[in-house]
């Protein structure tokens, strides 16, 4: 590490302000990424980055905006350090704004130790396999995209579609099955309105958990800037609360498409070429730099596991921000308008979700040894259901064979009793029930994906014989 | 230009990209916060190199050779800057056994001498610039560093080179490339082949598949070496790779795959610079084992991450932006690295041959292969592997889409397969192909008027492609058996479903229904062919549909 300097350097040359951007002349022995306050003319105070250096020029991002900053009385403080968060134990159960200050008027907290936000890249030698299967409750989740421990799984919602209702429903009823849970969930929130976030908060209050949550709360009002460092900061206590003091952490982060839109900012003020829809050529780094820091490490027992949620923009997957997400996290579940029209709850679109990490997590001795067989074959005759429903609007149900109808039969009723799931809790076991279920709707031979003696041991027809 | 340097206090590793007048600028492949301006930039004068000899197998680097073990021994789980530390491991011992003798002439390629790391027999190689008369060889443990043998001119030769990364190791010349890279997965193999020495590209959208498809690649094909690049990936991915290597077993040598593996891994997260690099590295090491006379596979996950690393640094740089913000020189630097694979006669007076076939990943941003890596991929690659979205939404795996896709190799590795036995596969191929378009034009109609518009003829072609689909094209990845399908059983299975056509076609032709067929047994057949792992098994499913058509034929 290198030394911080006890020698504070001050200076009042900001010479051009631009949207978040500040310029200050005349500066030596800035260095890059550093952290600085600026002291309004009113006494304010502000923190900024500096994100440029030339001979005597510093480029300074203001994470609380720029307004009030003037050309004449305005002084900047150079700190010498880049940006840290004190961190502790005692921050479970505290709000905290998008830097990591304060904000539910309650006393600072005491620092055990304090951090650099942007963390250190993981070895990828050092990472553990993440093998622990999380049973969240849901059906679309566990058996068909399941999630494990120090996965990052995001969520990719539409305007209006209960992502929250989702992640929520997670975050309470996820546990990691035959084993004592000592978990915390740090909650960040990124222009977010103030509903929203009360929601969750009053979830996790209804459920008893609040005192083992972190929340960081920038919202719709707060300054776009800070959304930053944001999820730097919250992943920074996350990554202490997991490997100090060996928590399972869930990190569910909401709404990334915000995030997004603020780098554009910046990057649209500091003149960069933009790549796909105005978005930086450099976002997949940046995303990564946040998404990675999800896992778990070898001979540490804490984790962490992302839950991030996005909006797509009009619904779009192949928006730059899905579309990076996508090429970085590992799965994706995505909610879908239509079946939320069709009144499935929670809507989960099957088709496109995927978990890469789920052979990790299953299989005998995990889950069941049918597990993947069942996922796979539900998966096949769902897609097939669903091709046959396009057929079906054009030439009339009438004219599909029987097997067809059986088929469409089958997709219809997948939705209706597999997906859809309101509130309820299920455990694997029933939701692999209700799969065998379902299944049992097709004649024997379709099931292909499934090995001959899985369905003669699980079958609903060779059971109850 | 492009001389490594040190910068700042913490001796950070850089490279110089750009020379203007008295200004030189530097990529630095570590973070560069906390640098202050006026700090001093030391040139070491020779340009990024990597360190080649025994022990790089089973070894895991990041993007500039430094191995990640150590990394870790010295920073901990996380991986701190300014840390230096050698590629090879210089303390360790090895059994060199010379083949050349004293007075030998020897030459840059020759060989003088083996060392066994792990089953593979490592040739040392005079240094491609090096030639003189042999004064003193012997065999014993030596490390790296010492010299094995001394020259009359008094150059010593070491078991380690050292090879700057962005320079193509010489070789003798190229020939194409006319054997088949067998991967044992059937749409490759028997569909879509790729020569060894050749070059073959995978683009799809995310969840198509890409990762899964180059593991697969890396753990079955019949390299003698697999090179592993993890460029601008996941983490976890890498540690999937690296927890299972180990236990898996190459099922020609019966050796755990790590041991003929060497991986690089410069997640999404680590430094661009270092990403840009690690493409170089890699196959800089493959080719000096294919100098060796090898067989190396290079799969590279993925080369849009490479790009896109340029990009930035060519942002960085003010440069002016081509398609889509990606340098101008974009097309020429891909087409530089795809042209570093090859069948080569190597160096050397004994004329070994030794090859390089790059299968590199595409991540188009969503999914649109209308995009500038894509595109200029497409005009070098020899094999256009398309992954599917739709496909992949149906768990249809590996998602390649058999319309889309090609092989430029088919023509010339029809002679392996006549010698190697399977005389009518180019037949059964085109057959294939005929059907599966046939499909796509059926389900045209059957989308605009219903399957039972259909005569039955076409019928029965809609339920054999549904077999060549499901049964043969899908291959899982996971199976025990069938993840790895040897290239006689994948002939055996397509002979199969084909004969199953032919039979159908001839017994309609008689005027037997078609669903009358289908009722026969055969279809529940066809679909467990790939969970046998005995070929005659398949074999005697021919005779079946033999029998049993004919039967049919009585009946009525």
């Amino acid at each position: 590490m290198s030394q911080v300097s006890l020698l504070t350097k001050e200076c009042k040359a900001v010479n051009y302000v631009s949207g978040p951007l500040i310029f200050v002349q005349y500066v030596k022995g800035v260095s890059f990424g550093e952290i600085a306050r600026i002291i309004l003319p009113n006494g304010d105070e502000r923190t900024g980055q500096v994100l440029d250096i030339s001979k005597d020029l510093a480029v300074l991002q203001v994470f609380e905006g720029t307004s009030g900053i003037d050309n004449e009385d305005t002084r900047v403080r150079f700190t010498g350090q880049p940006p840290m968060i004190d961190v502790s134990i005692d921050m479970l159960g505290r709000i905290f704004n998008g830097v990591g200050k304060t904000r539910d008027g309650g006393p600072e907290v005491i620092q055990e130790v304090s951090l650099d936000i942007n963390g250190m890249p993981i070895n990828p030698y050092a990472r553990d396999k993440p093998a622990d299967f999380i049973q969240t409750g849901m059906s679309a989740i566990d058996a068909l995209n399941t999630l494990v421990r120090g996965q990052k799984l995001p969520i990719f919602s539409g305007a209006g579609l209960p992502a929250n209702k989702l992640a929520a429903q997670i975050a309470r009823q996820a546990k990691v099955l035959g084993e004592e849970e000592n978990f915390a969930v740090v909650f960040v929130a990124m222009g977010i309105t103030y509903k929203e976030a009360s929601f969750f908060m009053s979830d996790f209050e209804k459920t008893g958990a609040l005192e083992r949550v972190v929340f960081f709360m920038n919202l719709a009002d707060d300054p776009t800037i800070e959304r930053i460092a944001t999820p730097r900061c919250a992943l920074t206590v996350a990554e202490y609360l997991a490997f100090t003091h060996n928590l399972q952490v869930l990190v569910i982060l909401t709404d990334m498409t915000n995030y997004c839109e603020a780098l554009r900012e910046i990057s649209t003020a500091r003149e960069e070429v933009p790549g796909r829809r105005g978005y930086p050529g450099y976002m997949y780094t940046d995303l990564a730099s946040i998404y990675e820091r999800a896992g778990r490490i070898k001979g540490k027992k804490g984790s962490i596991t992302q839950l991030p949620i996005l909006t797509m923009p009009d619904d779009d997957i192949t928006h730059p921000v899905p579309d990076l997400t996508g090429y970085i996290t590992e799965g994706q579940i995505v909610l879908s308008r239509d079946l939320y029209r069709r009144g499935a709850d929670p809507p989960i679109d099957v088709l496109p979700c995927l978990s890469r990490l789920m052979n990790l997590g299953i299989g005998p001795g995990k889950t069941r040894e049918d597990h993947r067989n069942v996922a796979d074959q539900l998966y096949a005759s769902y897609a097939y259901g669903r091709d046959l429903r396009r057929l079906v609007a054009i030439v009339g149900e009438e004219a599909l064979t029987e097997m067809d109808k059986k088929y469409l039969k089958f997709a219809d009723e997948f939705e209706k009793k597999f997906i859809t799931q309101g509130e309820e809790n299920r455990n694997l076991e029933q939701t692999m029930e209700i799969g065998w279920d379902l299944m049992s709707m097709l004649p024997e031979e379709e099931l292909k994906r499934i090995k001959v003696e899985y369905i003669r041991k699980y079958h609903p027809a060779y059971r109850k014989r | 230009m492009y001389d490594v340097v040190k910068v700042g206090p913490e001796e950070l590793n850089g490279e110089i990209i750009r020379l203007d007048g008295d200004f030189a600028v530097v990529q630095v492949y570590e973070d560069t916060s906390g640098l202050k301006i006026g700090e001093a930039v030391v040139n070491t004068a020779t340009p990024l190199s990597v360190e080649l000899g025994p022990g790089l197998l089973s070894s895991i680097y990041d993007g500039i050779q430094r191995p990640l073990p150590v990394l870790m021994k010295k920073s901990g789980s996380f991986i701190s800057r300014g840390i230096s530390v050698p590629g090879l491991d210089k303390e360790k011992k090895w059994e060199f056994v010379a083949t050349a003798k004293m007075g030998d002439r020897v030459s840059g390629g020759d060989i003088i001498g083996t060392v066994k790391e792990f089953h593979i027999e490592h040739r040392i190689m005079v240094s491609p610039n090096v030639s003189g008369t042999i004064k003193e060889i012997g065999s014993g443990a030596f490390t790296v560093e010492e010299p094995v043998c001394i020259l009359e001119d008094g150059t010593p030769v070491t078991m380690m080179q050292r090879w700057p990364v962005r320079r193509g190791r010489p070789y003798r010349t190229k020939q194409d490339p006319k054997l088949l890279l067998v991967t044992g997965q059937r749409v490759f193999d028997s569909i879509f082949p790729v020569a060894k020495g050749g070059t073959a590209m995978i683009p799809g959208g995310f969840g198509t598949g890409k990762t899964v498809a180059e593991q697969t690649l890396a753990k079955w094909s019949d390299t003698q070496i697999v090179v592993y690049i993890g460029c601008g990936e996941r983490g976890n991915e890498m540690t999937d790779v690296l927890s299972e290597f180990p236990e898996l077993v190459d099922p020609r040598t019966n050796r755990p795959l790590i041991q003929r593996t060497i991986l690089i891994a410069n997640t999404s997260n680590m430094p661009v610079a270092a990403r840009e690099a690690s493409i170089y590295t890699g196959i800089t090491m493959a080719e000096y084992y294919r100098d060796m006379g090898y067989d190396v596979a290079l799969m590279a996950d993925s080369t849009s991450r490479w790009g896109e690393a340029l990009r930035e640094v060519s942002g960085r740089l003010e440069e002016m932006p081509g398609e889509e913000g990606y340098p101008a020189y974009l097309a020429t630097r891909l087409a530089a690295f795809y042209e570093r694979a090859g069948r080569v006669v190597c160096l050397g007076s004994d004329g070994r041959v030794g090859s390089i076939t790059v299968v590199g990943a595409v991540s188009p941003p969503g999914g649109d292969f209308s995009e500038p890596i894509t595109q200029n991929t497409l005009r070098i690659a020899g094999t256009f592997w398309a992954l599917d979205t739709s496909l992949a939404y149906r768990r249809h795996f590996p998602s390649v889409n058999w319309i889309k896709s090609y092989s430029l190799y088919l023509g010339s590795i029809q002679d392996w397969f006549v010698t190697s036995g399977l005389v009518d596969w180019k037949e059964m191929r085109d057959k294939t192909m005929y059907l599966l378009q046939k499909e796509v034009e059926l389900q045209e109609i059957v989308q605009l008027v219903g399957p039972d518009a259909l005569p039955e003829s076409e019928k029965a072609i809609l339920e054999v492609t549904r077999m060549i689909r499901e049964d043969f094209l899908q291959q899982s990845a996971y199976h025990e058996i069938d993840s790895f399908c040897p290239l006689e059983k994948q002939y055996w299975m397509l002979k199969v479903i084909l004969t199953f056509y032919d039979r159908t076609s001839e017994a309609m032709g008689r005027g037997v229904a078609l669903n009358k067929i289908l009722k026969l047994p055969l279809k529940a057949e066809i679909g467990r062919m790939k969970e046998h792992a005995e070929v005659e098994r398949i074999k005697s499913i021919i005779d079946e549909i033999n029998k049993s058509m004919a039967t049919l034929a009585v009946e009525r």
